[in-house]
């Protein structure tokens, strides 16, 4: 966990190119504030995030990863929920064995016009990461 | 390895520039590996700088670019364009969005906003790094378009297509053709009625045998991407031969039993189970209601073409590119807003305007003379408490349009108009200095003090607090009161999600940026126009539709289609074939092949659509993803962090 005490957590998300992105693109445009310490990768579906990334993403320092997933707007088929739900599933045990907490990974869908609602989850996420690093 | 990467950090005028330290952004980054050039630039995608790229690519041999500036939605294209007339590959260019992403999103941290903006350049100069020379993969392009929606965007794209000599399917989910337009009396500016519009286009269009009309017709599924959608398209029986002969027809929609209300005149009227919306209505045959249809069989024995064995048709259709032209419903006031559905005579803009059409010599309501007229504007648009915040634009003209009508056609009527402020822009703001001049009352008020409607002694009446004259109570005694209705998204949008497409706030359909790219959506292939992008006027929505054919026409017209080279790759040496990507891929693209003794995954480049779902189900990670390789997304986390 990075150091205590600290203004925001470091957070990477993974959003996808055609549905999390513009609503995060939208999110700036509205000037909805969120800590400057979320920091954005690109990929072209939720369900196509290596557990790999997520876990070099924690060795190198940061304190959580948001999958902004595509949920049921995914342009890529109906099956990418279930995959992405796996995907967490499957780093969440991979973080048990390295003895992160689970809960450091986090995933909502996130729509093409969900900006409100992923300032409201990367918020409410900076804040348990805090408090879980000065607990 | 990148060993020459050009990165230009835009100011965006003061876009970035006002909240990130550009300068400190540049200076951060110039001595990072690989780079040969860093500058800062007021405008990247002005003409000027973009000229001077090509010139630094040229002159010191650049092999990597990357540009820091607002998303990659509006201009990854500009800038490999850039690459290209530089006779660098594009796909060596990498796009840093540090505008809508950094700049404007954390304005209220410049220090922070600046950090940010240093780890997002740095991230992108270490994917450059690892960016190979690639080659759109090319593909055949079905060189014909859909166009989903009857209306006038629907007639004015299919008709530009056409021009063109691209085959077109104009599918309408209603029985008869024209869409909102048809429901329309004389219009501004030209005094052409909407039927006169609506019949000008069909008229045009079935003489073109490159264009196949389908009504009654709904797309219920869609397979494939740009280039190559596959859709069904449901079409329900009319259960009609062919036109009945007119006596006969009309013998049989008055032998119906049936009476429902009427759609077509927002239920002021009723109809037949057997019906046509207005006797020159196009297709000029009726068609039967088969859901509210007894089957008495009294129409059948007045007329010999009625054919109740008509079955519904699934047609498979095979377009390069799909144009959206559903158009808008008109907003519903709730039970009670401004008094309706709770006081008598309170009618919508909508139905008002069929009222005007359908009455001769007076104008009645529930068989009472109509006089005086109140306009309550605004009605759902502009809303501070609800879900419609935006301007319908159409209404204040529609209504003072109506106004200058009703006054003309009928006697001894007075108009009061209580409105919001009037946005009658352009060209129609002569209708609203007719109406004044003419003697229409107009008052104002603010969002947070509306006109109040209340039943007072058996008589209707409207009072306002009229900002015009410093906060006067003016109260009217209405015979009629008339609520200017804006546009909602149709309540059956379900067509959208067929296609994904994204909508906007306002529940619209979304371009992906109103002014660079206004009809294209962010599903390749697939262009929006008219009232279903949003709220438009006729002549806005003919614009729009032009727009989008000669776009959705640009993506098929050459027959090759170039589409992203992003296609799963796999390490032979990693791979042990385990069937899990195989089973992960919902496009069939992976299949085995043995290599020696050995057998391994196999990725089909014309089939793999690039979403990755393949990588992280592999037990060896042996797949990656053009573009998005593990040392690419890696390199990046490393340079965020």
């Amino acid at each position: 966990m990075a150091e205590k005490n600290m203004k925001s957590a470091k957070i990477l998300v993974f959003s996808t190119e055609k549905i999390s992105d513009p609503a995060i693109d939208m999110a700036g445009l509205l000037k909805l504030h969120y800590p400057p310490t979320v920091y954005t990768i690109t990929v072209p579906c939720s369900s196509g995030i290596k557990s790999r990334w997520i876990m070099h993403a924690y060795e190198k320092g940061f304190d959580g990863v948001f999958i902004a997933a595509d949920g049921s707007d995914c342009i890529f088929g109906e099956s990418c929920t279930e995959k992405t739900g796996h995907i967490v599933s499957r780093t969440h045990e991979l973080m048990k064995q390295n003895k992160i907490e689970p809960a450091r990974l986090k995933m909502a869908a996130i729509c093409s016009v969900c900006s409100e609602s992923f300032v409201k989850q990367i918020k409410s996420f900076n804040e348990y990461l805090l408090k879980n690093s000065n607990s | 390895m990148k060993k020459k990467i050009g990165v230009y950090i835009c100011h965006c005028g003061g876009n970035i520039s006002d909240y990130v330290d550009v300068e400190k952004v540049r200076q951060a980054i110039e001595n990072e590996e690989g780079v040969s050039l860093a500058k800062t630039t007021i405008f990247a995608c002005s003409d000027s700088n973009q000229k001077d790229m090509v010139a630094d690519i040229n002159t010191n041999q650049l092999d990597g670019v990357v540009v820091a500036s607002c998303s990659p939605k509006l201009h990854l294209i500009t800038f490999r364009n850039v690459c290209e007339r530089a006779n660098l590959n594009k796909y060596n260019y990498v796009h840093a969005n540090i505008r809508e992403q950094v700049s404007w999103a954390h304005s209220d941290d410049k220090l922070g906003a600046t950090e940010k903006a240093i780890h997002i350049v740095k991230a992108a100069i270490a994917k450059v790094r690892y960016a190979e020379s690639l080659e759109p993969n090319k593909i055949v392009a079905q060189k014909a378009v859909a166009i989903i929606g009857g209306g006038v965007a629907g007639m004015k794209a299919a008709i530009a297509l056409s021009d063109k000599d691209c085959p077109v399917y104009l599918i309408e989910r209603e029985f008869f053709i024209g869409g909102r337009v048809a429901q329309w009396d004389t219009m501004f500016t030209t005094n052409e009625t909407g039927k006169e519009v609506v019949t000008k286009l069909y008229n045009n269009l079935i003489l073109r045998p490159n264009v196949t009309i389908f009504t009654g017709a709904e797309v219920i599924k869609n397979v494939g991407s740009i280039g190559d959608f596959k859709l069904k398209v449901k079409i329900a029986p009319r259960y009609i031969k062919d036109k009945c002969k007119e006596g006969n027809l009309q013998k049989a929609i008055d032998a119906c039993p049936v009476v429902l209300p009427d759609e077509f005149n927002f239920n002021i009227t009723t109809r037949k189970a057997i019906y046509h919306n207005f006797p020159s209505e196009y297709p000029q045959s009726p068609v039967i209601d088969i859901k509210n249809c007894t089957r008495c069989g009294k129409c059948e024995q007045i007329c010999e073409n009625i054919d109740f064995s008509q079955k519904e048709e699934i047609l498979d259709i095979n377009v390069g590119s799909v144009l959206m032209a559903t158009g808008f419903d008109p907003y519903t006031p709730k039970d009670g807003e401004f008094g309706y559905n709770e006081v008598d005579n309170v009618v919508t803009l909508p139905q008002f305007k069929r009222m005007i059409e359908l009455s001769d010599k007076k104008l009645l309501f529930k068989e009472k003379e109509v006089k005086n007229i109140a306009y309550i504007y605004c009605v759902g648009s502009r809303q501070a408490e609800g879900e419609n915040t935006y301007c319908s634009r159409y209404c204040c003209t529609s209504a003072i349009h109506s106004s200058l009508l009703v006054k003309k056609k009928f006697a001894n009527i007075y108009n009061y108009h209580f409105t919001r402020g009037i946005r009658t822009y352009g060209k129609q703001e002569v209708l609203y200095a007719e109406s004044s001049q003419q003697g229409d009352i107009y008052m104002q008020s603010y969002e947070d003090a509306l006109p109040i409607v209340s039943r007072i002694n058996d008589k209707t009446i409207v009072k306002i607090n009229d900002i015009l004259t410093g906060g006067k109570e003016i109260t009217v005694e209405a015979d009629l009161i008339v609520l200017v209705t804006g546009m909602v998204p149709r309540a059956d949008n379900s067509v959208g999600a067929l296609f994904k497409l994204p909508k906007g706030r306002d529940n619209f359909f979304n371009e992906i940026h109103m002014k660079l790219r206004p009809v294209e959506t962010f599903i390749d292939g697939v262009t929006i126009s008219g009232a279903c992008q949003g709220p438009k006027n006729i002549m806005e929505s003919a614009n729009s539709a032009l727009s989008a054919a000669t776009k959705s026409y640009s993506y098929i017209s050459k027959g090759i289609l170039e589409t992203e080279p992003i296609v799963a790759v796999v390490d032979k040496n990693a791979c042990s074939w385990c069937n899990s990507c195989s089973e992960a891929c919902p496009f069939d693209a992976i299949s085995k092949i043995e290599i020696g003794e050995k057998t391994i995954a196999s990725i089909n480049n014309a089939v793999c659509k690039g979403c990755g779902m393949c990588l992280p189900v592999c037990p060896t990670d042996a797949i990656d993803l053009i573009a998005y390789s593990s040392k690419e997304i890696e390199s990046m986390i490393d340079s965020l962090i």
